[in-house]
């Protein structure tokens, strides 16, 4: 009977230790189980899909990297406002109109912070708008093709850096300057500033159908540098608010001379009631000078026109528009939740996170409680307008998302990490360390009415030992954090290319359906394009030397050239007749000054070309196409300038 | 009270062995007769004569044209249609009548199906790969990838009433 019961007792203890046999992986936070279920959550099998689409800015690189979430890796590097020498991006005949501007070609752009096309407050998909900061200019980047298609350069602006967010219908694309400058610009003393310079906000409208860019007005502001900035939306729609700093007015040593007051402000304004007062005629035209250039993708060429005026407004001129909402030391990031209610201004140089209220905001408005004015525009009390304080979150709060589910993610670049905290009751809910020293981050959908809130990243400003070393320079670092739960999760590193100050990111479906995959020959209207080998010919104008040059899998047509002299400029024009995705032909010349060609099916794209040797010299095919991509070449022979060798050309048979 | 024992031992081991469910029942499989062999695809014939010259008017390819009828006269409204994709489409890889790029059309249809001139068309890639004519041809052309052009069937199908008109 003993035995019975000792043996009944083993038997229990057994078929405990037996029922949490499979349950291993759900105890233990650190266990190896949960680390391969988080590399499970990242993990995209071989030709499979991301869900996410990421479009990031190259910061200093001047373009836009194209990643998928949730495995990090990138697509493609799109060509913005930087020359790119992989596609001839800024070196072929057809774009190099795109980086004209009002002090002529520039072949390099600082790129900040990209945003996605909205309809009814929601992402379309339709096109990434992105700006220079450092030669003012806005460009707008398709989503079917993936390309710049227009960069439209802003006047009265220096330091292009509270831009390019969109209103939440694409009406407009808002473009601020961070440096105040003299409007017109002017010879003056620098040590005049105060007073004397004034800070440009541009309103870029878009054409709903063809997003072609427009500067409808200009808010000519008072002189303080104006950082960041976001639209209203939902109940705010209609506004717009810039964070503002050096209220000083300071020149010189702004680290400490733009520090010295406690409160900075955040510009609210009114652009419905601007828009009004300017399709009634308000504001007045001045003289200017800037560049607009638009990619026809038809002619598959870029034309640039210098726009020689653009409307201005006096904010004091238009009554009720703009007010100055005072917002604690220096705040950089100035972001909107979903519902528009909440504006929060994240003071660089304060403990606590400040939340506005846009409610409260018409309240103090309507009942004009007013602290005072500055250049004549109105400040509202701090107090009146004051939703709530996030105290103590962090050291250093630069930007905040939203998850959709009231829940805000501000980043901190002193204390590296990303808080996450409540809307409402202002509490903060987690914090997770980034590695290191994070700026910007994304959410789907952030700056919308409705953000996808899975997927959260960070991007960070310091790599140091995140990756294998690569010398004194490196590759930023972005980190990617599942915000589905309660907590954050982090699930990966990846490195970023050049500086990516922000991200905008959507759903892949939307995107991924549109994404065109080739240009129809039928459609190409270049003047230089040959359709079909009937068309190839060599034609001299005087000096210059038209090649009307086709590829198809694998040879160029004509691949024999002779009548060329030194001296003269050659206009390789290379038509790719292929129809069918992801066939490109590459086209390269020895001692090309400029860069290679890719061409994409049914695309034209030139290149010139000033031989300086006499000789028979190659050119080739530099896109692996097919097993005979080696045999892709042809030969263009060199006379001497005084020479009579005549212009004739062949394929397939000697030229007599 | 032996037995209970024994009872338990063997509900114990039972149980250890059920953990984990890793162990499988082993059942040895046992086969009679000769395996079948595996559907062999058939090698091109060697016969000497070039792909391009051989006539196989039976095979209609791989691909989304299974028929096709032509009419007893020649359309011309389509000849004209189909000259004129040729010329856009076709030209920078087929001459008329000698061999360029790739073979010439004329006499096509002596030689091939027009089922098999249109998926050949329309469907190159898997015709390279899944039909043994094609397969040769790409082979007897240097390797040179018929290229998909993207027609839609009507060109294709002017295409090939063009053809009709090459002799």
């Amino acid at each position: 009977m003993k035995n019975i019961i000792t043996s009944s007792i083993a038997m229990f203890v057994i078929l405990f230790g037996f029922t949490s046999c499979n349950n291993s992986s759900k105890s233990g936070s650190k266990s190896g189980a949960l680390a391969s279920n988080i590399a499970e959550k990242v993990y995209v099998a071989p030709g499979e899909y991301d869900s996410h689409y990421a479009f990031l800015s190259g910061g200093y690189s001047g373009n836009v990297t194209v990643y998928g979430l949730p495995s990090g890796r990138m697509f493609k590097e799109i060509p913005v406002f930087s020359q790119f020498p992989t596609s001839g991006y800024g070196y072929s005949e057809e774009t190099k109109p795109m980086l004209n501007t009002s002090h002529g070609f520039i072949p390099w752009g600082d790129a900040h912070h990209p945003d996605i096309s909205q309809s009814k407050g929601e992402l379309d998909g339709r096109w990434v708008f992105i700006n220079e900061n450092n030669t003012p200019r806005i460009a707008r980047i398709s989503l079917t093709t993936f390309e710049t298609e227009e960069i439209i350069e802003v006047p009265n602006s220096a330091g292009n850096h509270s831009s390019s967010f969109v209103t939440e219908n694409t009406e407009y694309v808002v473009a601020g300057t961070r440096f105040s400058v003299p409007i017109p610009q002017r010879d003056m003393p620098i040590k005049d500033y105060k007073g004397n310079f004034q800070g440009a906000l541009s309103f870029i409208s878009v054409a709903p159908e063809t997003g072609n860019m427009d500067i409808k007005f200009q808010v000519l502001m008072p002189g303080f540098n104006y950082d960041l900035s976001h639209p209203g939306r939902g109940k705010s729609h209609g506004w717009f608010f810039f964070t503002t700093y050096n209220t000083e007015e300071a020149s010189t040593l702004l680290e400490v001379n733009a520090s010295q007051n406690d409160k900075d402000f955040i510009a609210a304004i009114n652009w419905k009631k601007i828009e009004e007062y300017v399709n009634n005629g308000g504001g007045k035209m001045m003289p200017a000078n800037y560049a607009h250039n638009v990619y026809d993708e038809h002619t598959h060429t870029a034309t640039s026109t210098m726009k020689k005026e653009v409307r201005v407004v006096n904010p004091i001129e238009v009554p009720g528009a703009v007010y100055f909402i005072p917002t604690p030391k220096s705040p950089h990031g100035c972001d909107v939740d979903p519902s528009g209610e909440y504006i929060v201004g994240n003071g660089k140089l304060s403990a606590n996170l400040t939340v506005h209220s846009f409610t409260k905001m018409l309240d103090a408005i309507e009942n004009k409680k007013f602290a005072g004015e500055a250049y004549g525009i109105p400040i509202l009390n701090f107090e009146d307008v004051l939703a709530g304080v996030v105290e103590q979150p962090g050291l250093g709060p630069l930007h905040t998302e939203f998850d959709g589910k009231g829940n805000a993610y501000t980043t901190f670049f002193i204390s590296s990490e990303v808080v996450k905290w409540k809307l409402g009751t202002w509490e903060v809910i987690d914090r997770k360390p980034t590695y290191y020293s994070v700026g910007h981050l994304t959410i789907p959908g952030g700056n919308s009415g409705k953000p996808q809130g899975k997927y959260m990243f960070a991007m960070n400003k310091i790599t140091k030992d995140r990756y294998l070393p690569t010398g004194p320079e490196m590759e930023h670092s972005a980190q990617l954090y599942d915000i589905s739960g309660d907590k954050m999760e982090l699930l990966l590193d990846f490195p970023t290319h050049g500086e990516p100050h922000y991200a905008a990111a959507m759903e892949a479906s939307i995107i991924k359906e549109q994404s065109q995959k080739i240009y129809k020959l039928a459609d190409n209207k270049h003047p230089y394009a040959a359709k079909s080998d009937a068309d190839t010919k060599v034609v001299r104008e005087g000096k210059d030397v038209h090649i009307y040059l086709t590829t198809i899998r694998s040879h160029f047509s004509p691949d024999n050239i002779e009548g060329v002299k030194v001296g003269d400029k050659v206009f390789f024009h290379v038509t790719n007749l292929e129809q069918d995705f992801d066939v490109p032909h590459g086209f390269a010349v020895i001692g090309q000054n400029n860069s290679e060609l890719l061409v994409m099916p049914g695309q034209t794209k030139t290149s010139v070309w000033e031989p300086k040797q006499v000789g028979v010299w190659p050119f080739y095919c530099t896109d692996f196409c097919s097993a005979l991509h080696q045999e892709m070449q042809g030969y263009i022979r060199v006379s001497a300038a005084d020479s009579d060798t005549s212009i004739k050309w062949s394929l397939g048979e000697d030229i007599e | 009270m032996k037995t209970t024992l024994k009872l338990m031992t063997v509900l114990f081991v039972t149980l250890l062995l059920s953990c984990g469910g890793k162990e499988e029942k082993k059942k040895e499989s046992i086969s009679y007769g000769k395996k079948e062999a595996p559907v062999k695809v058939e090698a091109p014939k060697e016969t000497g004569v070039p792909a391009s010259k051989r006539i196989d008017l039976t095979s209609k390819g791989v691909g989304p044209i299974k028929s096709v009828t032509l009419g007893a006269e020649v359309d011309q409204k389509m000849v004209a249609h189909g000259a004129d994709v040729y010329k856009k489409m076709c030209t920078a890889c087929h001459r008329a009548d000698k061999k360029f790029i790739g073979p010439a059309p004329t006499g096509i249809l002596e030689r091939r199906t027009p089922e098999w001139v249109m998926n050949m068309i329309l469907n190159p890639e898997q015709m390279v790969k899944e039909d043994p004519l094609a397969k040769e041809l790409l082979m007897e052309f240097n390797g040179s990838p018929m290229a998909n052009q993207g027609l839609t069937e009507e060109d294709a199908r002017a295409v090939l009433e063009y053809f009709r008109t090459l002799k």
